[in-house]
């Protein structure tokens, strides 16, 4: 038995189930060529270190699968590469190590969990860390985002509590251009996006475009 | 009295010192780099999102290779830039 691990990016800006079902057709696709699924890791929306295909984020799926012989991975792949929904894919055959890693990883075992608070921590102090992708907000680009992130408002929780008056001022902080932007709705989209409810907030922001935000300029 | 924090050297103290550079993997015994964990291998490149040499990370030959395979893996897959600035 050999085991891999194919991780691939699927485009965030598809309807919310289309998402799903785009993820779920690759488990169904391994499963019917008679691979056994070990595990399979739904790591969600993620921000992308640099843009692929003009998208700042995507959202990211691993699955682990144990197989007689490699020759599906072949089938997979081709799949994988003629979807248009997929930004990147890879896969990886993992070694005994690779195994116990995961394994390990996926009990909580490998004394794992002081190590990477530790981690983020270092990474905090460093300013890399992973954020959520504020743009998808409506209202919210990619200039205001870097705004908000800078303020403190790094990821969809934080800014569903922000207040009225902190967001104002921060935007007036960052200068005149921002002023005409109105963060009211901000934080009631931040909630969906933080509790995943794509869906709701994709048809929110249906209705942003055309009524309530009206004067809220789209950037860029 | 002034702590030794107060006293200003001419030249490094810590020169001299042994504080011999050791593989960490070795040393700690992780036998898999996994190329996911993008806080962990952000300890192997430089600022410009570049792989550190052997010489600075103290890496054996054995697992320079893996972090140079993770690290590559990273980047297709967008946990890490290929080319940046200011990354730490």
């Amino acid at each position: 038995m050999k085991q891999y691990e194919i991780t691939f990016i699927i485009d965030p800006v598809l309807p919310g189930d289309e998402i799903q079902t785009a993820g779920k057709a690759y488990e169904k696709l391994i499963a019917n060529e008679g691979c056994t699924i070990v595990n399979v890791d739904e790591m969600g929306l993620q921000q992308l270190a640099y843009p692929i295909n003009k998208r700042n984020s995507g959202v990211y799926k691993c699955i682990e699968f144990q197989t007689e012989s490699g020759s599906v991975i072949s089938k997979i792949e081709l799949a994988l590469r003629r979807d248009e929904r997929i930004m990147r894919f890879l896969s990886v055959k993992l070694d005994r190590y690779g195994v116990k890693y995961n394994d390990d990883k996926r009990s909580g075992r490998i004394g794992k969990k002081a190590k990477s608070s530790e981690k983020q921590e270092e990474g905090k102090q460093g300013g890399y860390v992973k954020r959520d992708d504020l743009t998808l907000l409506e209202g919210v680009g990619p200039k205001i985002a870097n705004l908000l992130v800078v303020a403190g408002l790094k990821s969809y929780g934080d800014v569903a509590k922000a207040s009225l008056e902190d967001m104002k001022s921060i935007l007036s902080k960052g200068g005149s251009n921002y002023i005409g932007h109105d963060p009211s709705t901000w934080p009631q989209q931040a909630k969906l996006a933080s509790e995943g409810k794509w869906a709701e907030l994709n048809k929110l922001k249906d209705k942003l475009i055309r009524g309530v935000n009206k004067s809220s300029q789209e950037e860029e | 009295m002034a702590s030794r924090d107060d006293i200003k050297f001419l030249s490094n103290p810590n020169i001299g010192k042994d504080n011999k550079k050791y593989c960490r993997f070795r040393k700690f015994g992780i036998r898999h780099i996994d190329y996911k964990d993008a806080d962990f291998l952000l300890q192997f490149v430089n600022e410009q999102g570049k792989l550190l040499p052997r010489r600075i990370t103290g890496n054996s030959l054995k697992y320079q290779k893996k972090v140079a395979i993770a690290v590559k893996r990273a980047r297709h897959l967008a946990f890490m830039p290929y080319v940046t600035d200011l990354l730490k």
